[in-house]
């Protein structure tokens, strides 16, 4: 049968490999690979970024790391940039194998999800200056600061002034929002106007995030919420109660009455552009590139509609943390430091054209300085806004949500749909002791 | 296992013996000797590697699908017994996509087997140009299966190339992903056009090891093209058969990249598949357990069909 050398060799083939992957794992739990000290004494800081497919930020993040890099010797920060499309996933699974970088980026909403599973440490030491930042773009979860973020952003709605103007609909104001009834009639006023493909269009293509940043403040607006906020434990009565139901079943409306497309196209942002779409439900980011159009002047940004219990926004973008594996958290806490200066508030924010996180950065942004052209996002923000639920189960919460609603829009009974999302999001918060 | 390098030698040669061996005899077995270290740092890397990319994770999984455990928790898994499977088997989604899944093998199987056979049939040909065909046929394989998705996905728009086309017809096409009733046929002829050329290049090499004397003596019987097919070319293909067969199986068992690029197991869960949602419950959900659980199963359910094929195929002339 098998000789002898063979199987000699075999075992300890096996041998090297389970120790190899021992090996691995070792250093993984120590998680100090992440900050290598060098022979001059300068040690290395990594950082992850999900901005690999947008140069404008990633271009003020690399000016911020050069600077700080520039400005003593001690550290030296590494940025590594991720396609957002898989950056979470590329987080966890570091996670897993404990090989987190030192500083990383991470989406809001997902702060008290990570720092509950022990990926964040808190930012000691920098409260002071956390204080000047919107309250939404910073990440608190059991009253300690994980998180904070340069900007935030707004949703809003991006519409062609002409078609409003031509079908003599009121163009709502920050303090006057559209009514439902108001926005339902200026839909078929646009419709019956013949003049565009869609009349419009509220990004339903998109699979991310988008769905719960976008939808759950209008579910809100109606009266519903993903969970119930006195204790985050059932989201029961909330998630399928009557006013969810509402909600649920005008959403599917705007598609059953020819409003908006069941999905939108590859990128509604260009076909609102082009001129297929009148009304464009957009976040306050898509304002520069609308103004640098050929219809800039026949573009409105108006407040989100008010479905009942005033308009709501989604609040909190991208915020930076420190993970708690980082073997020299004071160097990444210097780093932090330094780069939440105003200047450099101002230069992430201009560069991603979002709103700026503190007031002196905004008076730094051409547009944003009081009575620009962009303070009403930031005034949009600091109104509507509302972070989505702040407890570990999010994630969950949101991957639910996106699937009740995408079945909502595609004719599944609101009714059942909300009870079973709900029903998985009982039991999840319960199976998890609530997060306590 | 008999007839392995050892066997020239049943018996051992000793010391003594080797040291009585004339210098050619103890040539002759050095290097078998040596054979058989060589063939055994060949096989090492191999053997490390299915180790740790596959029995590991799969030992893994099989613990795993008996936690609680989370992809994101503070505390460790605990054991929780069947409980992810009574979880399993009464979610109406599991069964949704399992429905979906066979429904997806039962079909892409044969119309994707016989496609190759019959593209493999044409380029079988020693005519000019073939080898333009060839590549042709087999550009889709060497291109990703993303784009692949990512470019059906705008030909299956509601306005995209098919329905411009159909429209010439006089034809109002669907929303192809967009319907429950058409999502997965549509996912289904886009994997049979990327999936067909690898499976006609199997069948081709099956048909260039008939030897040509077979149809020689076919055509003196007096064989037409029919008969030449049915009682040389099909009998002779058993084993690339039965190949394809159980490859083209697992494969549309595994469905997922189409899923998640296209249509996200939507709409109405027309999409979902056992793959699909262990991904998704295993990543977005973060239920690590549950989606070991998933797996788990898939992994009973492939392996059990891959024994009936092979129990089906198997070589019933074989003497006992």
């Amino acid at each position: 049968m098998v000789s002898k050398p063979l199987k000699r060799l075999a075992v300890a083939g096996l041998a090297a490999a389970l120790a190899l992957s021992l090996a691995a794992c070792g250093k993984g739990n120590s998680a100090s690979s992440e900050a290598q000290t060098d022979a001059n004494g300068t040690t290395t800081l990594k950082m992850w970024t999900h901005n690999a497919g947008n140069d404008k930020e990633l271009g003020a993040i690399n000016q911020i790391v050069a600077d700080y890099n520039g400005s003593q010797s001690k550290y030296q920060v590494e940025v590594q940039a991720f396609p957002q499309e898989s950056y979470n996933t590329s987080v966890t699974a570091a996670a897993a194998s404990k090989s987190l970088p030192c500083i990383l980026d991470v989406d809001g909403p997902n702060v008290p999800n990570w720092a509950w599973g022990g990926y964040l440490a808190p930012l000691d030491g920098l409260d002071d200056q956390i204080a000047k930042f919107l309250p939404s773009t910073v990440g608190e979860y059991n009253g300690k600061n994980y998180a904070v973020g340069y900007y935030d952003v707004a949703l809003l709605m991006q519409a062609r002034k002409s078609a409003l103007v031509d079908n003599g609909i009121r163009i709502p104001t920050i303090d006057q929002p559209w009514t439902r009834d108001e926005f339902m009639s200026a839909l078929a006023a646009i419709k019956a106007g013949g003049k565009f493909e869609n009349t419009l269009d509220m990004q339903t293509g998109d699979p991310g995030e988008w769905w719960p940043y976008a939808f759950s403040p209008q579910l809100q607006s109606v009266g519903g919420d993903l969970i119930n906020r006195e204790d985050y434990k059932s989201a029961d009565g909330v998630l399928n109660g009557p006013e969810a139901v509402e909600w649920a079943n005008w959403f599917r409306s705007l598609t059953t009455d020819g409003y908006m497309p069941l999905k939108s196209g590859e990128d509604p942002g260009q076909d609102f552009l082009n001129g297929k779409t009148a009304i464009l439900y957009n976040g306050s980011w898509g304002a520069a590139g609308a103004r640098a159009s050929g219809i800039a002047d026949d573009v409105v940004f108006l407040p989100a509609v008010d479905l009942g219990n005033g308009p709501k926004i989604g609040g909190g973008s991208w915020q930076w943390a420190v993970s708690s594996g980082c073997a020299a958290p004071e160097g990444a806490l210097d780093y932090m430091k330094f780069a939440l200066q105003d200047k450099y508030v101002a230069a992430v924010a201009q560069a991603a054209g979002t709103i700026p996180a503190t007031d002196a950065a905004a008076a730094m942004v051409p547009g944003y300085e009081a009575g620009g052209q962009d303070d009403i996002f930031r005034q949009f923000s600091k109104q509507f806004a509302q972070v989505r639920p702040v407890t570990p189960g999010y994630p969950f919460i949101a991957t639910t949500f996106t699937k009740a609603a995408q079945d909502i829009l595609n004719g599944a009974d609101p009714q059942q749909a909300l009870d079973q999302a709900v029903k998985e999001i009982d039991s999840n918060q319960q199976s998890n002791n609530y997060f306590q | 296992m008999t007839q392995t390098i050892g066997a020239a030698h049943p018996e051992p040669p000793t010391v003594d013996q080797i040291e009585k061996l004339s210098l050619r005899q103890w040539r002759f077995t050095k290097s078998k000797q040596s054979q058989r270290i060589a063939a055994a740092w060949l096989v090492t890397p191999a053997c490390a590697l299915l180790l740790i990319f596959v029995i590991i994770p799969i030992v893994l999984t099989f613990v795993l699908a008996f936690t609680n455990a989370k992809l994101i928790s503070p505390t460790g898994p605990q054991f929780v017994g069947f409980d992810n499977f009574a979880r399993l088997f009464g979610d109406p989604l599991f069964w949704k996509s399992l429905r979906n899944t066979v429904l997806f093998a039962v079909f892409v199987v044969p119309v994707q087997a016989g496609l190759a056979l019959v593209l493999a049939l044409l380029i079988n040909v020693k005519i000019r140009g073939v080898n333009f065909f060839r590549t042709v046929y087999f550009l889709p394989v060497v291109t990703s299966m993303v784009v692949v998705s990512l470019l059906w996905k705008l030909l299956y728009q509601p306005n995209g190339l098919i329905n411009n086309f159909l429209a010439v017809f006089g034809i109002d096409g669907p929303d192809w992903l967009g319907n429950p009733n058409t999502a997965l046929v549509s996912i289904l002829v886009m994997s049979v056009w990327q999936g067909v050329g690898f499976h006609m290049v199997i069948w081709l090499s099956g048909l260039q090891t008939i030897p040509q004397d077979m149809y020689e003596a076919g055509a003196i019987d007096g064989a037409g093209n029919w008969q030449r097919f049915r009682y040389i070319t099909w009998p002779a293909l058993r084993q690339t058969r039965t190949f394809i067969l159980i490859t083209i199986t697992i494969q549309a068992f595994a469905l997922f990249t189409q899923i998640q690029v296209m249509t996200q197991g939507g709409p109405l869960d027309s999409t979902s598949t056992i793959v699909y949602q262990a991904v998704r419950v295993g990543f977005s959900l973060q239920q690590t357990g549950y989606a070991s659980a998933l797996s788990l199963v898939f992994f009973v359910l492939v392996l059990a069909v891959s024994l009936v094929q092979r129990y089906l195929t198997r070589d019933k002339d074989v003497k006992k």
